[in-house]
């Protein structure tokens, strides 16, 4: 009876432990979600909430549809198979309504190295340029057209709106 | 940047703060280790360093989890890892492991071990820091001589437990880079073994390096037994670990998979001067050979000291510098064997220069406040109202 008596301390530090247990599993309880590894290790819920918000790509058909011009010099160009929403950004509501939203035109001098900046990484027959010494800040649609950007290919018709 | 770079490969997502982690894990491990030496191995000439491992080990652990959080770019979210376990994911089990550590055995083992003079002075103690003492005594001021002979046998046990839980903690670092099969420069099963070694070496350089400033700072004559013994230590363990890593090497060189060109050129170019020049001749062979001497040659009390402090500064940087070349080596060259990037740490980014520093300096800070709290040495005023 002594020895326990003399160990006494030893269970208020386990009781430590226990106290600590307790505290997460109460808060355990109420910060995981409910639905959390139904399926896998993830929100199970997460699942139906991402199905069910608004779409907010058009897709390039839509945009096809009335920009028949841009869509015909697009076709014949290097970026043929480059989706319109990679560049203008996501744009089922303009689709929905054109005149609900005007698309702000991209900034060509920022917009295009995002894909042809120089680099090691990408393959050699891929167009890739130092932007300063290449361009210095000049927007590139001054020498390329953004649909069609080979030099000497067909002039914008592209900058016309919807037909 | 040069050669054939995948496009995830231009940019180093492990930075200094990932060096720091195992490094300081690795001090954690190691003074527990020159702790239990005390303990167990009942090796009594490091009896001044006991304590003092203890307190630095808690110090170092306590810091531990901050590179990784800072590095994190939702720290916020760490604690999902406690709610919702991984059990396949050894990187996602960590925080169990760190848990077990701090507060089974680390905290345990502080606790009983100064439980007598935790008790005292909260009866001798004013203010604040009684009630900070109060508490700690979780209202137990038990400490007749049976309470401590159990206190004695109970810390016996958990410092027994602590060794495998000091090489779990360490030897799981190394385990998550040595299981990374995608990187070769990594991916070893020697890797877990080498780091638990190197720990080791760099736990003990520290502890001894720190007990010789405090005793210095103290005006207190520095123990030569004492150093004398942990430097034997931290020399034979060294020997193993140098052994290990040339084992790897070796290995490496023999083996010659086809990521050897690859790496063979990277250790002669990018990590020359971090792994040749200070990892392998400044920081391993040179004080090998210094501490060799100390063994073998009579040298005077003063001249062994000074190659002990030497030779401790020299194996903590050169087990920096060996995490250095492990986290930032692997990332330097392309999984092509064709292509090489290049790492720039930042000054003032939440990754960078002036973050590590404070990292590597707030264990000394958190030691400080624990010695004051729980001071390892026996003038305490605790003893002195014992007596």
């Amino acid at each position: 009876m002594n020895g326990f008596k003399d160990a006494g301390h030893l269970f208020r530090f386990a009781g430590l432990f226990v106290v600590a247990f307790l505290v997460f599993w109460v808060v355990r309880g109420f910060v995981v979600p409910k639905s959390f590894g139904q399926y896998g290790h993830y929100r199970a819920a997460a699942v139906s909430e991402y199905a069910a918000r608004p779409v907010k790509f058009a897709g390039h058909q839509a945009c096809e549809a009335c920009h028949t011009d841009i869509a015909s010099t697009k076709a014949g160009g290097k970026h043929a198979q480059v989706n319109c929403e990679a560049c203008h950004g996501a744009l089922a509501k303009h689709a929905e309504d054109p005149t609900s939203l005007t698309p702000p035109k991209p900034d060509t001098a920022v917009l295009c190295v995002r894909c042809h900046a120089a680099s090691a990484a990408k393959p050699k027959d891929f167009p890739q340029i130092d932007a300063v010494s290449h361009a210095n800040g000049v927007p590139c649609e001054t020498c390329h057209n953004p649909h069609s950007p080979a030099i000497g290919a067909p002039p914008a018709a592209a900058k016309g709106g919807a037909q | 940047m040069s050669g054939y770079m995948y496009p995830n490969e231009i940019t180093l997502y492990w930075s200094v703060l990932i060096v720091l982690y195992p490094y300081i894990t690795g001090l954690v491990a190691g003074a527990f280790i020159l702790a239990s030496l005390e303990r167990v191995f009942r090796v009594e000439a490091v009896k001044p360093t006991y304590r003092l491992a203890l307190l630095t080990a808690m110090a170092f652990l306590l810091v531990a989890p901050l590179p990784l959080l800072f590095h994190l770019g939702h720290p916020e979210r760490s604690w999902e890892m406690y709610f919702t376990p991984h059990s396949t994911s050894a990187m996602a089990m960590f925080g169990y492991v760190y848990l077990w550590y701090l507060m089974a055995v680390l905290s345990f083992e502080i606790w009983l071990d100064y439980r007598r003079e935790i008790v005292l002075l909260s009866q001798s103690s004013k203010g604040l820091l009684r009630l900070v003492y109060k508490i700690m005594t979780l209202g137990s001021t038990n400490i007749g001589e049976r309470a401590l002979h159990i206190d004695e046998r109970v810390g016996w046990i958990v410092t027994l437990i602590g060794i495998p839980s000091a090489f779990l903690l360490h030897g799981y670092v190394g385990f998550i880079f040595g299981s990374l099969k995608s990187n070769p420069w990594w991916s070893s099963p020697l890797t877990p073994v080498v780091f638990i070694f190197s720990a080791m070496v760099s736990g003990i350089a520290a502890v001894m390096l720190i007990y010789m400033a405090i005793t210095k700072l103290r005006r207190q004559p520095i123990d030569t037994r004492c150093v004398d013994t942990v430097a034997m230590y931290m020399f034979y363990i060294f020997i193993i670990d140098f052994s290990l890593e040339m084992l790897d090497l070796v290995h490496r060189i023999y083996e010659a998979d086809e990521s050897f060109r690859s790496l063979n050129f990277m250790a002669h170019t990018k990590l020359f001067f971090s792994q040749i020049v200070l990892q392998m001749f400044l920081g391993t062979l040179l004080p090998l050979i210094l501490l060799f001497l100390t063994q073998i040659v009579q040298l005077s009390e003063i001249a062994r000291k000074r190659i002990y402090a030497f030779s401790g500064c020299m194996i903590l940087i050169s087990v920096f510098a060996m995490r250095w070349n492990v986290v930032i080596g692997g990332q330097l060259f392309s999984k092509s064997f064709l292509g090489y990037t290049t790492y720039k740490v930042g000054l003032v980014t939440h990754e960078g220069l002036l973050v590590a520093l404070g990292l590597i300096l707030l264990p000394l800070f958190f030691l400080w406040v624990l010695l004051k709290l729980l001071p390892p040495w026996s003038e305490s005023g605790a003893s002195a109202a014992a007596d």
